[in-house]
């Protein structure tokens, strides 16, 4: 067939799967494309006789352009976020967390190892601190957990109206650290080790100096809420960047570039479940952490119990396949 | 000149990725290089920086709850701004729109949210030691021009398609090729009559006397004969 027949024959075709594109493309009213999937694939086979009969570099040009803007719209990722997410919050997270054992438990030794081995260490020998944190720092931080001090947190006389602010700037500051701890991975883990190391040797100096000058109460009643979801979530990014590292050096039977792939979509999803947890930790310290009226002794018992159910939830949640689901 | 029908696939020249379909079409894409790849990070940087800045003032009215969210919204800008426009817009951050690119899956389908989350997050990486320096360097050499986040992804920035206008053949009478033409053959004369109107006269009757010796065309209208035997090709002879 020479090529101005077929041109005129499937003419009127082509221009009614352009319009139904233009539809799909912005997004219109997407009930009348059901032919959509037939349409394409007829002119997917149009494409094939054109390059098979040597037609010309226009026809076969075009039909390709408009053969890749289908396959762009046939193929589009339509999977509803919302709908997805309860089901991954009750079972394919907890699951998810048990099925990388190996790698939470190295990302968590790592940071509660050095957290607790470096907050012990400056408890007993306090000097220490200042190898990690320089002075006028330490300085600026006594202030905060003063117990004379009225309002706990970052500022000493911040009043509770400022919880609003406080809960931004530890969303932003938080997920930033747990981001770079899962991207650190990429340079064969030693970035996440890094960061995991980093950060606990941090927090175990401000825990075990304020420990030992005196100012353990203020501090641990404040902590002891949040930290259940904001220590569980930076150990958890460091478990998925740690997984990345490994693909790089231990790919197995597949080549590194394969399963760095294989590797990256998992660890994506337990970076978004760290997203929900600091969220959460973020909402308790700005508005549950900070408050003085409590008591101590409430604070702990509810930061224990948070512990409690995190533990639980990570080591029993979606067991059994149940109708929420 | 004579070489079978359906010549074995050779590596291709310029930088174009192949890319299979589940219906058996070979598509091409064309991966974009790191010059433009840069200019569109800089033109959404710039936007963003004005977004930011725009917004700070309105915010700085509200006071505490103003810096309360301005603290959200750096978050939001600064992790949140490619993903978003690189899902729900098919792969175009405002940037990439006007370089004319756009973010596609390995098989050529359009990003979706993990591996959009995934190169964004993972940009962190390619941005160190310092300006984007591993970045660069993985870009420079990966054949189809990947930063380190888009090799963990599985994701190509490519450039997106330009309407294509029908170029006017030459007038000429339609008539049979002398000898019978691959396939090959046939597109190389089409492509001869196409772009004729973009060639100079001297270039276009350089072309011509290269085809007229093996297809038994006579020396002084070889391009009216080319033409016409083009014309054949497309249409009744």
């Amino acid at each position: 067939m020479k090529q101005s027949l077929f041109e005129s024959r499937h003419k009127a075709e082509w221009e009614r799967f352009a319009l139904a594109l233009e539809r799909l493309e912005h997004g219109k009213d997407t009930t009348q494309v059901a032919a959509f999937p037939k349409a394409y694939r007829r002119l997917c086979q149009h494409l094939a006789l054109a390059q098979e009969r040597g037609y010309s570099s226009f026809l076969i040009d075009s039909l390709q352009q408009q053969v890749l803007r289908g396959h762009q719209q046939l193929y589009r990722n339509r999977n509803r976020l919302g709908a997805s997410l309860p089901g991954f919050i009750l079972g394919g997270f907890p699951r998810l967390v048990r099925e990388e054992w190996r790698f939470v438990l190295a990302a968590a030794l790592l940071f509660f190892g050095s957290l607790i081995g470096f907050g012990v260490l400056v408890y007993l020998f306090p000097e220490l601190i200042y190898n990690l944190i320089p002075a006028d720092q330490v300085r600026e931080m006594q202030g905060m957990y003063d117990p004379v001090a009225g309002h706990l947190g970052r500022s000493a006389e911040r009043a509770a109206s400022e919880d609003w602010v406080m809960f931004g700037y530890y969303i932003m500051h938080n997920i930033g650290i747990a981001f770079q701890t899962f991207a650190g991975g990429l340079l064969a883990g030693v970035g996440s080790a890094f960061f995991l190391i980093n950060n606990g040797l941090i927090i175990g100096a401000v825990a075990g100096h304020l420990s030992e000058i005196g100012f353990g109460q203020t501090f641990w009643s404040f902590v002891i809420g949040h930290g259940a979801f904001e220590l569980t979530a930076i150990a958890l990014a460091g478990a998925a960047g740690l997984k990345l590292g490994w693909a790089l050096i231990a790919p197995g039977r597949l080549t590194r570039g394969e399963a760095l792939r294989h590797a990256a979509r998992r660890s994506v999803l337990l970076v978004c479940g760290v997203m929900l947890f600091l969220l959460i930790a973020a909402f308790i310290e700005a508005y549950w952490s900070s408050r003085t009226a409590v008591t101590p002794l409430t604070k702990y018992l509810v930061g224990a119990c948070l512990w409690f159910g995190m533990a639980m939830y990570l080591l029993f949640a979606g067991r059994t396949r149940h109708a929420p689901e | 000149m004579l070489e079978p029908t359906a010549p074995p696939r050779k590596a291709p020249l310029d930088t174009r990725h192949q890319v299979e379909t589940p219906e058996g079409i070979d598509l091409p894409l064309r991966p974009a290089g790191l010059m433009v790849r840069a200019l569109a990070f800089t033109i959404d940087l710039g936007l963003r920086g004005l977004i930011l800045g725009v917004l700070f003032i309105a915010l700085a009215l509200l006071g505490k709850l103003g810096m309360g969210l301005g603290s959200l919204l750096i978050f939001a800008v600064s992790w949140w701004y490619m993903v978003l426009f690189e899902v729900l817009r098919q792969g175009r951050s405002p940037g990439k729109q006007w370089m004319g690119l756009r973010v596609v899956h390995d098989d050529g389908t359009p990003v979706g949210w993990s591996a959009s989350l995934l190169r964004n997050l993972l940009r962190f990486v390619d941005l160190m030691p310092f300006g984007y320096f591993l970045g660069a360097i993985s870009c420079l050499q990966h054949p189809t021009f990947k930063r380190l986040g888009d090799i963990a992804a599985g994701t190509l920035v490519v450039y997106g398609e330009r309407p294509l206008s029908r170029p006017s053949l030459p007038e000429a009478e339609p008539r049979r090729a002398p000898i019978p033409l691959t396939l090959s053959e046939q597109r190389a004369l089409l492509g001869f009559a196409e772009r004729q109107g973009d060639l100079s006269p001297a270039r276009v009757s350089e072309l011509a006397a290269l085809l007229a010796q093996p297809l038994r065309i006579s020396a002084p209208n070889t391009v009216a004969e080319l033409n016409g035997i083009a014309r054949g090709l497309l249409g009744p002879t």
